[in-house]
């Protein structure tokens, strides 16, 4: 058994020498022990190897990126495994550059968790300033995985390389003193810490970054484990954070709910339909003539949501100006609402219909073009924020609740919706046209009407 | 306006800057300060100094110069008829806070933007005096992005173009219909103009800097922009089309996806649900898979659903594009070209380069590829390896319960 001792725990220079000069000889890995400095009580070592052979060995450029920082690992064993990798690329070369090697990994897995934890020292290192004036200098406290604290001292000197610092860790510091970096013994952590004021506006800066509506604590965790957290002054304020977050997102809707509109409603409302004319959320706009879009005054009490435009509807751009449009005008009449008070529009902007010969029949909206077109309506309800929505049959109660629901149990109630407006059901005025008895239609007639007069008598005790 | 103290505009002007996505502080030209009298570095790559509980990271000093705008946009926090407080930080103000945080190991430098007050000109200049302080009164050689406005003079432009790292102007809304809904103040022409006239800048500078060495660098960085996400109607594909014109004619470096979320003293005019955090995870993702993963803008949208537009949210988009176009798989990984290994689900850039070494040196096994992947289950049905053939993609229906982990979590800045 032969015995190194190296100087210290990330003693590259010492171990290069001495693989280089074991190498050479071909001493297998199983007979070396590497040390680091002097420790006593040698239970197998019989001989420290002194011999210092010169003989240069070609290894690629590759292996010292590798094992000058993989040797910062923690790990007793690491000496061993490098000098083991470096016997076997001196017979196979190319093993080094196959991935999938087992013993390549292996000391792969070393490297890339040293380059972590250099990485996490350059970004979770905290300096705090200390004395004045001359004296003026900073200091930081970093309890690194690794060996890696002089390693990274070149990256602090070169970023601040005009300040006076000192990093302290449990395993050693370094010092830099605006000209010359030092090393020192281990630190204890209170050497470090200080009153420092700029600590209290970071910590303000910190907390008002954060975006509560998009509370994620998860994939912060994944980038910065607690282990980091103590050297970092904001970290206390996490959970205070998170606990505060779903209530401050409550309260911003809460807000945007309870905001007027403002004078600019009409305007949005004309934008809106503007945007609408492009809509391709669904393919329904392919076939159509043209997106009809809801009409009313922008600040209108009651909304009124239909179906789907029919074929004259499509043609004309206009809400309700068909055969059912007629009937619904006649109800509206008979129910005492002024159409041109009401803001009315439909469920689903474009007409959908199957063409049979030159004639285009009215098809029913599936679920998915509701889902897809329900984004304008939730619009226009932001917009007009009616005190009142009535919903005339399936499609559109879907479109407003989101659920499936039977029209002909559910018509002449009221139901609140999740904002909180008030909706009522009715059915839909082309339902009346379906309807072949005189005196059938007549009855269902009087009652849709009756629905609507319902609806707007229950809108007294609303405001 | 009553006196604040520096803690308190701190708050009020990052807050209001939050809602910006970018937060990259890569790309720049590597600097230290070791020949200068000042402070700073920069190594290429950019630091995330922190992380935050919304799971993004920190890495600049994000704030504004004020949150004061004569602009009325609706889906900004800003906007003349909001009624968040107001502040304003003077020049020194931020040039100290810089200062203090980066002394501190806090950031890798400043990301600077404005409300628009008095004028654009006015506002630039404030912005360019800012980082003029830095570079030249405090040789601070840390990173700096600018925020341009739009209308702001040429040469104000350029001044901020010298300075800072990086340069950006949003396009806010990935239609025309949006952005004159909700930024009826702002225009697409003007601010692709800008955008233009900066990439020229750009090109110039880097042009002469082949021809002398000594020519000043131009925004090293590039340039970027983020569109807001689930305020106006654009389908993913709409999206996706945007971003691949904008990467194509501007030369952009990164476009940022925001999902648009609800903010203090909103306008009532913002959709009432914001959308899915998970809708611009995908659009990250699948902008990964055009600058990364070698696919075309055509090929991302046509993973999205042929009827909404919308890319899947339960699944990638890359898993959708290989479940979408199931005759391209099994993958042979001893054969196939690097082009084909990259569109296998669950395969990463990492992966596929790794498979590409290993393969030079032997055949690969499963359990080859196994020691090169993170998760071999899910890319089993995709591949072929010497001892590995799976049953056609086309026999397996139920091959998406396989797949199909419990949701992702959400890795948005990992870059
Ligand atoms: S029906 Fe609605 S969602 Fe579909 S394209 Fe027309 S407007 Fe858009």
């Amino acid at each position: 058994m032969r015995v190194i001792c190296l100087d210290a725990e990330d003693d590259f220079e010492g171990w290069r020498r001495a693989a280089r000069s074991l190498a050479t000889r071909r001493v297998p890995a199983h007979e070396v022990l590497w040390r680091v400095g002097d420790q006593s009580g040698d239970l197998f070592g019989r001989t420290v190897d002194e011999a210092n052979s010169t003989a240069p060995i070609a290894v690629s450029r590759d292996f010292l990126a590798l094992s000058r920082l993989a040797i910062l690992h923690r790990d007793p064993e690491r000496f061993s495994l490098l000098y083991a990798l470096l016997l076997r690329i001196l017979d196979e070369p190319y093993s080094l550059h196959n991935p999938a090697d087992r013993q390549v990994r292996r000391v792969e897995a070393l490297h890339r968790s040293v380059r972590r934890d250099i990485h996490k020292m350059r970004a979770f290192l905290r300096f705090r300033e200390a004395g004045e004036g001359e004296m003026r200098r900073f200091v930081a406290w970093f309890e690194p995985e690794h060996h890696i604290v002089r390693a990274n001292g070149a990256f602090f000197v070169e970023r601040f390389t005009n300040m006076r610092w000192s990093i302290l860790s449990p395993k050693g510091s370094i010092h830099w003193s605006g000209s010359t970096l030092s090393e020192g013994p281990a630190a204890q952590r209170n050497e470090a810490m200080g009153d420092d004021p700029v600590e209290a506006v970071w910590k303000a800066y910190y907390a008002a970054i954060f975006n509560p509506a998009r509370l994620m604590p998860d994939a912060m965790l994944k980038e910065m484990p607690k282990k980091y957290w103590k050297n970092m002054p904001e970290t206390a304020l996490i959970p205070s954070m998170i606990a505060g977050a779903r209530e401050r997102e409550r309260g911003m809707l809460e807000e945007t709910r309870t905001a007027p509109v403002g004078k600019h409603g009409a305007e949005t409302i004309e934008r809106l339909r503007e945007e609408a004319r492009s809509c391709r959320r669904c393919p329904l706009w392919r076939p159509a003539t043209q997106t009809v879009f809801g009409e009313g005054p922008h600040d209108a009490k009651i909304m009124i949501v239909g179906e789907q435009p029919g074929d004259q509807e499509d043609r004309a751009g206009k809400v309700f100006v068909g055969p059912a449009g007629r009937v619904f005008d006649r109800a509206l009449l008979a129910a005492g609402i002024d159409r041109a008070g009401v803001y009315v529009t439909n469920a689903v902007k474009h007409f959908k219909f199957e063409l049979r010969g030159k004639r285009r029949i009215h098809a029913r909206p599936g679920a998915g073009e509701i889902e897809a077109c329900r984004w304008w309506v939730d619009q226009e309800r932001a917009i007009v924020r009616p005190k009142l929505v009535i919903a005339m049959g399936a499609t559109a109660v879907r479109a407003l609740t989101g659920r499936t629901m039977p029209v002909g149990s559910a018509r002449g109630k009221s139901l609140t919706l999740g904002d909180g407006t008030r909706a009522w059901i009715t059915v839909h005025p082309s339902y009346l046209l379906r309807l072949s008895s005189p005196a059938e239609a007549e009855g269902a007639f009087s009652q849709y009407v009756a629905d609507l007069r319902a609806a707007v008598a229950s809108m007294t005790d609303i405001d | 306006m009553p006196h604040l103290s520096l803690a308190e505009k701190l708050s009020i002007l990052a807050d209001a800057a939050k809602y910006d996505a970018s937060c990259a502080s890569s790309g720049a030209k590597q600097r230290n300060s070791r020949d200068g009298k000042g402070i700073g570095s920069t190594s290429g790559n950019g630091i995330c100094h922190a992380y935050a509980p919304d799971g993004r990271c920190i890495s600049l000093l994000k704030v504004l110069l004020t949150n004061s705008c004569t602009f009325d946009c609706h889906y900004c926090i800003n906007r003349s008829s909001s009624n968040v407080r107001r502040a304003r930080f003077t020049v020194d103000e931020i040039v100290d806070l810089t200062l203090d945080f980066y002394r501190r190991n806090y950031i890798e430098g400043l990301f600077l933007s404005s409300g628009i007050i008095n004028t654009p000109d006015y506002t630039m200049e404030q912005i360019v005096r800012v980082a003029k302080a830095l570079r030249e009164d405090h040789d601070f050689r840390g990173y700096i992005h600018l925020k341009t406005i739009p209308d702001a003079a040429a040469d104000l432009v350029t001044q901020a173009g010298r300075y800072a790292d990086r340069v950006s102007i949003n396009v806010e809304l990935p239609t025309t219909g949006g952005l004159r809904r909700l930024a009826p103040d702002k225009s697409e022409k003007r601010i692709e103009g800008a955008m233009a006239k900066m990439r020229s800048a750009i090109d110039e500078g880097r042009d002469a800097r082949k021809r002398y060495r000594s020519a000043p660098n131009f925004a090293p960085a590039g340039q970027s922009t983020q569109m807001i996400i689930g305020a106006d109607a654009a389908t993913d594909r709409e999206i996706v089309s945007r971003a691949a014109m904008l990467y194509d004619r501007f030369d952009l470096r990164r476009v940022y996806y925001s999902a648009f979320s609800p903010i203090p003293d909103a306008s009532a005019v913002l959709p009432l649900k914001r959308p899915p955090l998970m809708r611009e995870h995908r659009l990250y993702q699948s902008d990964w898979l055009i600058r990364f993963y070698q696919y075309s803008p055509q090929e991302v949208k046509a993973a999205a659903d042929p009827d909404t537009g919308m890319l899947p949210l339960h699944i990638d988009p890359k898993l959708a594009w290989a479940l979408r176009f199931r005759e391209n798989f099994p993958v042979d990984v001893n054969h196939a070209s690097r082009r084909m290994l990259l569109r296998i689900p669950g395969l990463g850039v990492k992966a596929v380069d790794s498979i590409l070494a290993a393969r030079r040196c032997h055949k690969l096994r499963l359990d080859d590829v196994a020691r090169l992947t993170t998760s071999l289950k899910k890319i089993l049905p995709f591949i072929i390896a010497v001892d590995w053939k799976p049953v056609a993609l086309g026999d397996r229906e139920n091959l998406l319960p396989h797949l199909v982990a419990k949701p992702n979590q959400l890795e948005l800045f990992a870059s």
